[in-house]
């Protein structure tokens, strides 16, 4: 009976449910970490800005081709539903609110969780398998203080202006396939534009985007921290740090939708 | 003062630590020595709370650190300096920002004062001037003895290095052994050495440890060391592969 299939089973999602609650156990420990060396963690202006700008600068390229291509397809496939049910001068509106409610914000988070997420898990994975992070806590440097801070905060300021960034290639892109290839006035779009922004939809983007940042940040950190063993457990780190990142962007990205546009934008 | 007592530690499937006791008095340098993978390291690590035993007690100056939080672990870390046995620097900053790290953290220093103290520590250990570069352009020899300037950069009472000479030429040996001597009468420092290098072993050691199985199995001036006839110790002084010490 011992090995009986349901039963071995069970014991295995028992045992990854253990582990996972374990997991979450420990995320939490590192946040309330980051809460209290917040002030101390942000005393070097330096740091905070280093990693703003391996954020950013960094991504710069990637976002812009991303964004550019996303407001492209957005704008074919608009087109194409549109056909003999919806006049083409809500084009525009419809590209623009998909944009900075969803498109914008998701697509940002999920492009940077790629690059920045393995980028910090490969960095600090790196640093605990050749005792670096040791080393810090024998010289009373708290490695949540002096790693984790910057990067967690430097992810949170940079997403909304990443997707902001986001935003704008992408009705750019919209737009120059909408006057390209479906034949729709470059004044009729920037008009259908101007009638539909609203500056609530903005918001839920951005807001949303503070909460990607923080996870992507968190999640970067965590499984650095998390490095056992050597080259190979840098490489499950940066793994476990993406797919962490894009889950979780995903889910929280469902969970702030309902908060955001039942509750607080409800109207 | 360190005091060590029925150390226990479990790591993997071994049972690396098996009831360490040791003595560290004031102004005191102890070399322990053992085999490589006997957990010289792990002993060390201890020390400075960076490794929590299963069992037994480790106090400096009557402080018991285990069970301590992280938060009064550093208040005790403050007063020790750490040479890693990979050097352990940080990579991403160059050899003067890995010196004058814990400086800056930690002491609210002028900037010129750190930059004097960050080249004199580098001084010290032979290496003036090399303050630009970045630790992946160093030599093993060199990466060693600029996690020793950083070691010292705090002028540290506790002082645990772990095989400060290994990599070295005998050379530079020497005057790393030298260095460890002058902490030690200069600043009247308290070190813990962990070497398997005999000549520097017999070099600082005012007392000489062996660690075996997990347990200090002799201790010693270095002058009973040399007299002993302690079977495991005259195997491991002499470097012969016959004795009670199996090598495989
Ligand atoms: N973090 C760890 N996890 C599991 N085993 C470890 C860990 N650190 C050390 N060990 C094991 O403990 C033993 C002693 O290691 P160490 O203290 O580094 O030896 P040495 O005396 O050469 O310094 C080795 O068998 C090593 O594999
Ligand atoms: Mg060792």
């Amino acid at each position: 009976m011992e090995d009986f299939l349901p039963a071995r089973g069970v014991r295995f999602v028992r045992r990854r449910a253990f582990d996972w609650v374990a997991e979450v156990g420990r995320v939490t420990l590192m946040l309330r970490d980051v809460v209290r060396f917040l002030i101390p963690g942000l005393r070097s202006f330096g740091r905070l800005v280093q990693q703003m700008n391996a954020i950013g600068v960094g991504s710069l390229w990637l976002v812009v081709v991303v964004s550019l291509f996303t407001g492209a397809v957005a704008a074919v496939q608009a087109a194409y539903q549109f056909t003999a049910v919806v006049p083409m001068r809500y084009l525009g509106s419809v590209i623009l609110r998909s944009v900075i409610i969803e498109l914008g914000p998701v697509l940002t988070a999920l492009v940077i969780g790629g690059r920045v997420g393995a980028s910090i898990a490969a960095e600090l994975g790196t640093m605990k398998v050749t005792e670096q992070i040791d080393a810090l806590r024998a010289m009373a440097i708290h490695p949540v203080r002096y790693l984790v801070v910057p990067r967690v905060v430097a992810a949170v300021i940079m997403l909304p202006i990443i997707t902001i960034f986001s935003d704008a290639i992408a009705i750019f892109g919209g737009y120059v396939v909408a006057i390209t290839s479906i034949g729709v006035s470059s004044h009729t779009y920037t008009q259908s534009l101007k009638d539909f922004f609203l500056m609530k939809d903005l918001w839920s983007g951005l807001i949303k985007s503070f909460f990607f940042g923080g996870i992507i940040g968190t999640m970067g950190c965590f499984h650095g921290f998390a490095t056992e063993g050597g080259a190979e457990g840098v490489g499950l780190a940066t793994t476990h740090a993406v797919v962490a990142s894009c889950v979780l962007v995903l889910i929280s990205d469902y969970v702030l939708a309902n908060v955001l546009f039942r509750f607080i934008f409800a109207a | 003062m360190i005091r060590i007592r029925g150390l226990r530690k479990h790591l993997g499937t071994r049972q690396v630590l098996d009831g360490v006791d040791l003595d560290i008095a004031a102004g005191e340098t102890v070399v322990v020595m053992g085999r490589s993978g006997t957990g010289k390291s792990v002993l060390l690590k201890h020390i400075i709370g960076l490794m929590k035993p299963d069992a037994g007690s480790i106090e400096v100056e009557g402080q018991e650190i285990v069970g301590m939080g992280e938060r009064e672990l550093d208040a005790v870390r403050r007063r020790f300096g750490m040479l890693f046995q990979s050097a352990a620097l940080f990579d991403s900053l160059t050899v003067g920002e890995n010196v004058g790290v814990g400086l800056r953290e930690h002491q609210r220093l002028p900037e010129p004062e750190v930059r004097r103290r960050v080249a004199e520590r580098l001084e010290w250990v032979g290496l003036s001037g090399v303050e630009a570069m970045k630790p992946g352009s160093l030599s093993g020899g060199m990466r060693k003895r600029v996690g020793l300037a950083r070691a010292i950069a705090m002028d540290p009472q506790y002082i645990l290095y772990d095989e400060p000479t290994t990599g070295l030429d005998p050379i530079m040996a020497d005057a790393i052994d030298g260095l460890i001597r002058g902490m030690q009468q200069r600043l009247s420092v308290t070190s813990v050495v962990v070497t398997h290098d005999m000549t520097s072993a017999y070099k600082v050691a005012d007392r000489m440890a062996m660690l075996h199985d997990g347990k200090i199995v002799f201790t010693g001036t270095p002058d009973e060391v040399r007299a002993t006839t302690h079977p495991m110790v005259r195997q491991f002084v002499a470097g012969s592969s016959t004795g009670p010490i199996r090598p495989l």
